[in-house]
């Protein structure tokens, strides 16, 4: 396997509080959230009533007919969010090799929406009643099918279910692809679960707020902090070998430099230090030094115990509130897979324009949390290289360094 | 459920935008009758699906077996035709 440098030639951003890259950077700069009394289904009744819902998304303007019956209300955001990837990169799919491009997607949950639909058709009127297209259609490697179809990506495909983590787990994935032969990867994730079957399945975590105060409900490093709220939403990334990017003249907004993953041991008590693995291996990946990384994109879970757990590992590798840490993702709630790519845009668009997104609503970290939390406003500073970390339940693990194209 | 003992090209073209949708690179409304599903833009899970609204539909019973083989619109409705007769 090669050591090819993986440069990132296309975001297709989905998000809460933008339809697309600019429109959610620009939401995110200003600190405007997308969290609301969940709308999609009557919530009154569940303990969490809050949610980020992308509500400007009408399916059949996007996506074609013969799709729609066979398609998740999540798929549909992922193949919207691959397309404006795609255009995005201006890269030409016609003229690669048939196997030369692939795709790479993380997904969290699945296709539940349409999976609770079937379900209820199945218990209430009968098995005949139930659609075929249920065969595929609620399964975590939809994403990957349906976009590798739409765009006859008929290189590498493979789907990665690791929570949050996922999100940074399917671009190294993508990556490695790319060191392995192939010229282009469509990664990323995408998750959206916000129907019945979807919140309850959420609510097991223990760690969605109950809060019903928008401004309060998603305080992540906060003395506040009482859990995160969902969301749905991701983003794809269109990542490039890059000696085949500078070839076509693409526009490239920075090199996957460094990707690890780790994992924890279960409940038995054991301390969990694999993020802080994660940490260092990404960063020894990328070859650079702890002190050359300008930002850190947090995980950010919101849980007082996680929280903590995030903000030690992040003062262990950097030292104390010695590098800035921001959570944007409180503006559009936790989207699981899709939240990890989606920092990873994110991430790419702050070294892009010099500034660090705060994390809004946030008055102050939490006094026993070693990090500098970026509230109050964004932060101009020159971004060379950014980290971004997530975790997904379950003891998943990952962290991604992206650094500015040389 | 319909009482229907016979669909017809009309009927089947309703069914299969309702259960999988329509390409918009193809007329449907033009004479297809010959015309290969896959040319259509039909898969074999795009017919499993219409199969499966027709019975609830018009209350008829399709053996997995009697699609085998099944290319064409005109070939579809002879054997849904032939089992509503079996009704």
């Amino acid at each position: 396997m090669s050591t090819a440098s993986a440069v990132v030639t296309g975001l297709g951003v989905v998000a809460p509080n933008g339809m697309d890259t600019e429109a959610y950077w620009t939401a995110v700069l200003d600190g405007r959230s997308a969290i609301a009394p969940i709308t999609r289904f009557d919530a009154s009744r569940y303990p969490v009533s809050l949610a980020g819902e992308v509500r400007d998304f009408t399916a059949k303007d996007h996506i074609p007919s013969r799709l729609l019956p066979q398609t998740d209300h999540m798929t549909r955001l992922s193949l919207y969010a691959a397309d404006k990837a795609l255009a995005d990169s201006q890269v030409d799919l016609g003229g690669l090799p048939e196997f030369a491009a692939g795709v790479s997607s993380a997904s969290t949950m699945g296709g539940f929406e349409f999976g609770q639909r079937e379900l209820e058709n199945l218990w209430s009127k009968g098995g005949q009643f139930v659609s075929a297209y249920q065969s595929f259609a609620w399964f975590y490697a939809v994403n990957t099918g349906q976009v590798s179809i739409r765009h006859g990506l008929r290189g590498p495909g493979s789907a990665l279910v690791t929570d949050q983590a996922g999100g940074l787990d399917a671009v190294g994935n993508a990556r490695r692809q790319i060191r392995k032969g192939a010229t282009l990867m469509v990664t990323g994730g995408v998750d959206g679960a916000l129907c019945p079957l979807g919140l309850v399945g959420q609510l097991t975590s223990g760690e969605l707020s109950t809060s019903t105060d928008p401004a309060r409900a998603y305080l992540p490093f906060s003395a506040d902090a009482d859990g995160h709220v969902p969301g749905e939403g991701g983003a794809y990334l269109v990542l490039e070998e890059a000696a085949a990017a500078r070839r076509r003249g693409a526009r490239v907004y920075g090199e996957l430099a460094g990707y690890a993953a780790t994992f924890d041991p279960g409940t038995d008590g054991t301390p969990r230090t694999g993020l802080e693995r994660a940490i260092r291996r990404a960063l020894d990946d990328a070859q650079v030094r702890p002190e050359q990384i300008d930002v850190v994109f947090a995980d950010a879970a919101a849980v007082p115990d996680l929280d903590r757990a995030e903000a030690e590992a992040l003062a262990a590798v950097f030292g104390p509130r010695a590098v800035p840490v921001t959570a944007p993702k409180n503006t559009t709630g936790r989207l699981y897979a899709g939240g990890a790519s989606l920092d990873l845009a994110t991430a790419l668009l702050s070294i892009r324009d010099g500034v660090i997104p705060r994390t809004p609503n946030v008055e102050a970290c939490a006094p026993d949390h070693p990090i500098d939390l970026v509230v109050g406003e964004p932060r101009t500073a020159d971004i060379g290289r950014a980290l971004v970390v997530a975790r997904g339940r379950g003891g998943f693990n990952a962290a991604a360094v992206v650094r500015r194209a040389s | 459920m319909s009482d229907a003992t016979e669909i017809t090209i009309d009927d089947l073209k309703r069914i299969m935008r309702e259960s999988a949708g329509e390409d918009e690179s193809i007329d449907l409304d033009g004479d297809i009758l010959e015309v290969p599903f896959a040319e259509l833009g039909y898969d074999s899970l795009a017919l499993l699906e219409a199969a499966g609204r027709i019975t609830r539909e018009y209350g008829v019973s399709l053996r997995d077996d009697e699609l085998d083989g099944v290319e064409t619109p005109r070939a579809f409705l002879d054997a849904v035709n032939a089992a509503l007769v079996r009704v």
